[in-house]
């Protein structure tokens, strides 16, 4: 997918950037879009994802909310029943929680119980994940929740460009979208990132490196986790498939299998949690559609059935690194 | 405790020479000079102002109470200024700091005995530590250690709460508890500005109006949540007013007059042990620094926001009062000065001694008894740290 931006006039951004130049080409594109939630107005987010907006686009379109999320999401669904497209931002994905009512109420089934008569166009914004260090319920992976919850998309971009494309695509969708943003990816990678508009269809997996041996499945923050470890593995002579699934819904299963059936064996991360985490949605689709294909069993790389530890010590622990990934490789290959 | 004179149909908290309006007939000169001082004061309690002055609104508590809640006030101060030092040394992890809103914390926390229920936010340090909670344990939690998470066993104080607003019904539950339990003991929680926007804020104070729970509600009103001034945030300018709304009493008092804030909540803890229910107490203070030790308030806050509140100073404040008052001497407090840096620098030393925790600590206080899963990852992190 990304292979276009060569064609293309790029700019080379951080991920928080390319959020930002999402958003400001959003706002520009659609007088509907309308921006909002904790500190996203006056600050431009904890984060500054929405630096300069406010400025631009006016306290109309970009707009400081009271502190309570259920009522952003709340009040977001109104915005999409009368028409607006609602970009919310929820300030840390661990606090998404006091919206879940709205969420799993109403977000996910309103085309359902309207019969289409309405729809929500809906975005919700939250940066997730660990491995910055941050203090208790600041590095929760509730992705799994909003899978889990019919009616609902979920993106998780790995890259400045992806996360441009997909969150264009995101706001341009009719159908409400949760994306999650790693935060350990705001600013620690740079790239290319093609200028304008440009979209990445939602539901279509990347492949990050090819290779024969092992399907290695992940997403959002555990992508360049994902990488190291196939580097290293690749350097000792095992070709290493990352795939970067982008969405987990829609979920491109295609690329999944295509891979699996290739390799014959498939390592799952993410920083989530282990028991009932979208890492066994994966591995129960490979075992359900590509079980002859299974050179060994699949292997999980996730996060402890534990709180997220907010204990800087120990806290590399608790969240898969390169060393884990590649004892999963090479367990899977030594089956 | 809004001015009487402007509501004189409100029935509110129960009578106290700080409550005029309650009074049957209010022509006394304490009246007056009560209302006089709400007037001044923009429509709250005070006792003494900025410059000492006594207001006379209500009684003062007796020396040695006042001399407490300055060596509480000292403490407080001191762990929020050192904090910062440690920060940039590294020794101390990203907190968020109270310096200026001591009053706010410490008048309210003394209220309390050992007996009771605090749930702080990130935001009170200054209020546990006056409860009782040992400066290490504080210092723990701050370097994101779990020994700040194990709560001493003779204090009912919880660790601090970092989602916004959760802990309101949790003191609801607690105080209610106390109530079947048939005590006297009452649970206190604290909550910003920006917290009272949340649902779960106006769902306890319905719950504690309706089930007329022990409890004392702290709204420390300290204009920002994060870079969001209360103007934002909700349209109310007089938050305590928000009692109404649930059939309870509110009080707004001046947040940096520490006798002001110990008197109104003493008198609320006093309302809830007699069973006569829950109050909300709105402390009017400011955030003179930033949110956390590492935001940059400059992106949404001048100089102007700030200006007038460092005169408003509450250590300073009592300061001037005991002085002028003789109860304290420029000689006593530099005794007590130091002995509030000797306990921190002792209580500094045995943090530092506290272990780092061992990966496999990540998984304990899980269950009860871990569960297979659990005992399995154990035995996975085990294996990792051997190899
Ligand atoms: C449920 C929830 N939403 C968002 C946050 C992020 N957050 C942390 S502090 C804060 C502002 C709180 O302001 P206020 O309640 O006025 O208290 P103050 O920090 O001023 O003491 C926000 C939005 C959070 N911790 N919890």
């Amino acid at each position: 997918m990304t292979a276009t931006a060569s064609k293309t006039e790029t700019k080379t951004m951080t991920m928080v950037a390319a959020i930002n130049d999402a958003l400001d080409l959003a706002l520009a594109a659609d007088d509907a879009v309308h921006i909002f939630g904790e500190d996203v107005g006056v600050m431009g987010g904890v984060f500054r994802a929405t630096d300069g907006l406010q400025a631009k686009y006016g306290v109309d379109r970009v707009f400081d909310t009271p502190l309570a999320e259920a009522a952003i999401v709340g009040m977001g669904i109104g915005m999409g029943l009368a028409g607006l497209k609602p970009v919310a931002e929820i300030q840390f994905a661990g606090f998404l929680y006091p919206a879940l009512d709205q969420v799993l109420s109403h977000l996910g089934r309103y085309r359902h119980r309207t019969r289409s008569r309405y729809h929500l166009p809906m975005v919700v914004r939250a940066p997730y994940g660990g491995g910055v260090h941050t203090p208790e319920q600041h590095a929760d992976s509730p992705e799994a929740i909003l899978a889990h919850t019919p009616g609902i998309k979920v993106v998780i971009p790995s890259t400045p460009a992806d996360a441009k494309g997909l969150l264009l695509s995101a706001i341009n969708d009719p159908d409400p979208v949760f994306f999650f943003e790693a935060i350990k990816l705001y600013r620690s990678v740079k790239e290319d990132v093609p200028v304008g508009d440009y979209r990445i269809p939602l539901g279509q997996a990347r492949v990050v490196t090819e290779g024969d041996d092992v399907t290695v499945i992940c997403y959002g923050g555990m992508v360049e986790v994902a990488q190291k470890a196939a580097a290293a593995a690749q350097s000792a002579g095992i070709g290493v498939e990352v795939i970067d699934l982008r969405t987990l819904v829609p979920l491109d299963t295609d690329t999944i299998l295509a891979s699996v059936q290739k390799t014959g064996r498939a390592v799952v991360v993410t920083e989530a949690p282990r028991t009932g985490g979208f890492h066994s949605e994966i591995s129960a689709v490979i075992a359900e559609e590509a079980i002859e294909f299974l050179r060994a069993p699949i292997v999980r790389v996730t996060g402890f059935d534990a709180p997220y530890p907010p204990f800087t010590a120990v806290e590399d622990v608790y969240r898969p690194n390169a060393v884990r990934v590649a004892k999963a490789i090479k367990s899977v290959m030594g089956y | 405790m809004t001015r009487s004179t402007a509501q004189p149909k409100q029935t509110r908290a129960k009578p106290s020479k700080a409550k005029p309006q309650t009074e049957a007939t209010p022509t006394d000169a304490a009246f007056d000079a009560a209302a006089a001082a709400y007037e001044q004061a923009g429509d709250m309690f005070q006792l003494i102002t900025p410059d000492g002055t006594v207001t006379g609104a209500g009684e003062l508590p007796d020396p040695e109470t006042r001399l407490r809640l300055y060596h509480q006030m000292r403490r407080a101060r001191h762990f929020d200024e050192r904090g910062w030092v440690l920060y940039r040394q590294g020794r101390l992890g990203v907190f968020p700091p109270f310096g200026g809103m001591e009053a706010s914390q410490v008048g309210t926390a003394a209220a309390l005995s050992a007996d009771d229920w605090l749930f702080p936010t990130y935001r009170d340090t200054g209020a546990a530590l006056t409860l009782g909670l040992p400066i290490a344990r504080t210092l723990a939690y701050w370097r994101t250690s779990p020994h700040g998470w194990a709560m001493p066993e003779n204090l009912k104080v919880l660790p601090f709460y970092i989602p916004i607003a959760t802990q309101y019904p949790h003191a609801v539950g607690a105080a209610l508890a106390e109530k079947r339990k048939g005590t006297k003991n009452v649970a206190m929680a604290y909550i910003g500005d920006g917290g009272s926007s949340e649902g779960d804020f106006h769902e306890a104070l319905n719950f504690a109006g309706a089930l007329e729970a022990p409890c004392v509600f702290i709204l420390q009103n300290n204009g920002w949540a994060i870079s969001v001034p209360t103007r934002t945030q909700t349209k109310a300018t007089n938050l305590s007013r928000r009692a109404e709304g649930y059939g309870i009493p509110g009080v707004r008092v001046d947040g940096n007059d520490v006798l002001a804030t110990y008197h109104v909540t003493r008198e609320a803890v006093e309302r809830a042990r007699r069973g006569e229910g829950p109050t909300l107490i709105e402390t009017v203070t400011y955030r003179v620094k930033p949110h956390t030790v590492a935001d940059d308030p400059s992106r949404y806050r001048t100089d102007a926001d700030n200006e007038g509140w460092d005169a408003k100073d509450p250590v300073l404040r009592l300061r001037t009062h005991l002085l002028s008052e003789g109860i304290m001497t420029e000689e006593s407090e530099a005794a007590l000065l130091k002995e509030v840096a000797d306990e921190f620098e002792a209580a500094l030393q045995e943090a530092d001694a506290y272990p780092d925790p061992e990966p496999a600590e990540i998984l304990d206080h899980v269950f009860a008894e871990p569960t297979p899963q659990l005992r399995r990852q154990r035995e996975q992190i085990l294996s990792e740290e051997k190899a």
